[in-house]
């Protein structure tokens, strides 16, 4: 693996490598005191963020500091770009410096994979524009499988606004991938063009779903991408499409509730739903992006070059 | 090009031997535990255990230390996968602690050991026991016991058969174009 820019290079084998490797540095840190590790001294991992983020960020940084990695941060906002420097002008400056791995968040989608084509390091894609999010996909997998004990086989729900989710296309690859039974479920309007070529089910109903689901990804509705109206109102999305308690209910016993973060409280989800101790794994999922991106670095990084 | 340096009987002798010399050193293996690096070194652990608690009837706590996160030479081939770590039962605070690995060579692994023990506890000491001491060690480390001691070349190369990973036991010493460990 030189780079990781989608959800769908990853054979099952290599997903299931990256998966099992987080488990290994989630032990490897488990307990101790001093949270780091010697074995990517000397690397340097440059995060390039042309969007703004918080937690995918911070959690590559941190994924980064605890295997010894040197980080350095980049944001679009104050830097050469808001002075009009290109992408690529961008990535040879980089390369110049000697990054060993970039991580890059973009709002154009591709825009990771033509930096992939500029630069002799690694490049992770950490979001672009509304194609993909593999590690939030991976940290997904992660967290269906400590929870649940495993992914293949496994129902998983993804409802919202699927249109504009970059997680929703990562999850449906990788899941699928895995064996896991997706399905998608939104609004008509909140559906891609060419839904139907996606290896997943597709439901309009969410209180049909719902009762046959091991695990509901619930996305955010992402209003900064919506130029035109997608639906009459919030409170009529938030009926139909949000998930309360009473809906909730309906889940299977076992079943957990899933949000990539940042969530819309009141509006796809209700904060006694993410709040909930038993189902949410809202705040799990933040730590597991950690290990799991602690697994990505290693993999993409930790051999010869 | 292959020959056989122990077969299956001189390994099981080898590691009777280990066990005693173990029961020796460390006053009958008292507050002793075993560390095996995978990946031979945890079924070679277990078995020093094993025959340690058969002459003696102590037992001895075994874990397994994955030392890859902390080794300085992972540069230099493809990554390595990942093994658990094992803590002993009741750890290694205070214990006198027996690593456990296959062939010492440059040292390196040893090294990485040292290093991912610390962030288990502190040891009251360390010892190091190795099936096979193959020579050309780049470190200033040595081996409280050694199984057999093989002068060798670069040029070779010392492989470990163990009956739980390989089938069966054997150590042989085979030629190769490049030396490559």
């Amino acid at each position: 693996m030189k780079h990781l820019l989608s959800a769908g290079d990853l054979s099952r084998d290599e997903a299931l490598t990256v998966l099992d490797t987080a488990v290994r540095m989630d032990e490897a840190l488990a307990g101790r005191e001093v949270k780091k590790l010697p074995t990517l001294r000397g690397r340097t991992v440059v995060n390039l963020f042309f969007e703004d983020s918080t937690r995918t960020r911070i959690s590559f940084e941190l994924a980064a500091k605890r295997l010894s990695a040197d980080v350095v941060t980049f944001s679009a906002k104050g830097s050469s770009v808001s002075k009009g420097e290109s992408l690529k002008d961008t990535a040879l400056t980089l390369e110049a410096m000697g990054a060993d791995a970039v991580v890059c968040r973009h709002a154009m989608s591709g825009a990771p994979h033509r930096l992939a084509g500029w630069v002799r390091g690694s490049v992770l894609n950490a979001g672009d524009g509304t194609h993909e999010h593999p590690t939030q996909a991976l940290l997904d997998a992660y967290t269906m499988r400590r929870r649940l004990g495993r992914v293949d086989g496994l129902r998983v729900a993804i409802v919202g606004d699927v249109l504009h989710s970059r997680v929703a296309r990562s999850n449906v690859l990788l899941l699928h991938t895995l064996g896991a039974e997706v399905t998608l479920v939104a609004p008509p309007t909140l559906l891609p063009v060419g839904v139907a070529e996606w290896p997943a089910a597709v439901s309009y109903d969410l209180d049909a779903t719902l009762p046959k689901a091991d695990v509901v990804m619930m996305l955010r509705v992402q209003r900064e991408r919506m130029g035109q109206a997608y639906f009459p109102s919030e409170r009529e999305y938030s009926r139909r499409y949000g998930l309360d308690r009473h809906r909730m209910g309906l889940l299977p016993d076992d079943a957990i509730v899933m949000h990539p973060g940042p969530m819309n409280r009141g509006m796809e989800i209700a904060a006694e739903v993410a709040d909930d101790p038993r189902r949410s794994t809202i705040v799990e999922q933040v730590s597991n992006g950690v290990s799991v991106r602690m697994a990505v670095l290693y993999l993409l990084l930790g051999g010869a070059q | 090009m292959s020959r056989a340096l122990l077969d299956a009987p001189d390994v099981a002798r080898v590691v009777d031997r280990i066990a005693h010399q173990i029961l020796e050193k460390t006053d009958g293996a008292t507050d002793t535990v075993v560390l095996g690096i995978p990946t031979r070194g945890v079924p070679l652990a277990r078995r020093l255990a094993a025959r340690v608690h058969a002459f003696e009837g102590v037992e001895v706590p075994v874990g397994v230390l994955d030392v890859t996160l902390h080794r300085d030479d992972l540069r230099l081939r493809g990554v390595r996968a990942l093994e658990s770590t094992v803590e002993p039962p009741g750890g290694v605070e205070g214990k006198l602690v027996v690593l456990v690995d296959d062939v010492l060579y440059s040292g390196r692994t040893v090294r990485a050991a040292l290093d991912a023990l610390r962030d288990l506890g502190r040891p009251r000491a360390v010892q190091l026991a190795v099936l096979v001491d193959r020579g050309h060690r780049e470190l200033p480390i040595r081996a409280d016991y050694v199984g057999k001691n093989v002068p060798t070349s670069q040029a070779e190369n010392v492989r470990v058969l163990l009956a739980e990973t390989d089938g069966r036991d054997a150590v042989l010493l085979e030629r190769q174009e490049v030396a490559a460990r």
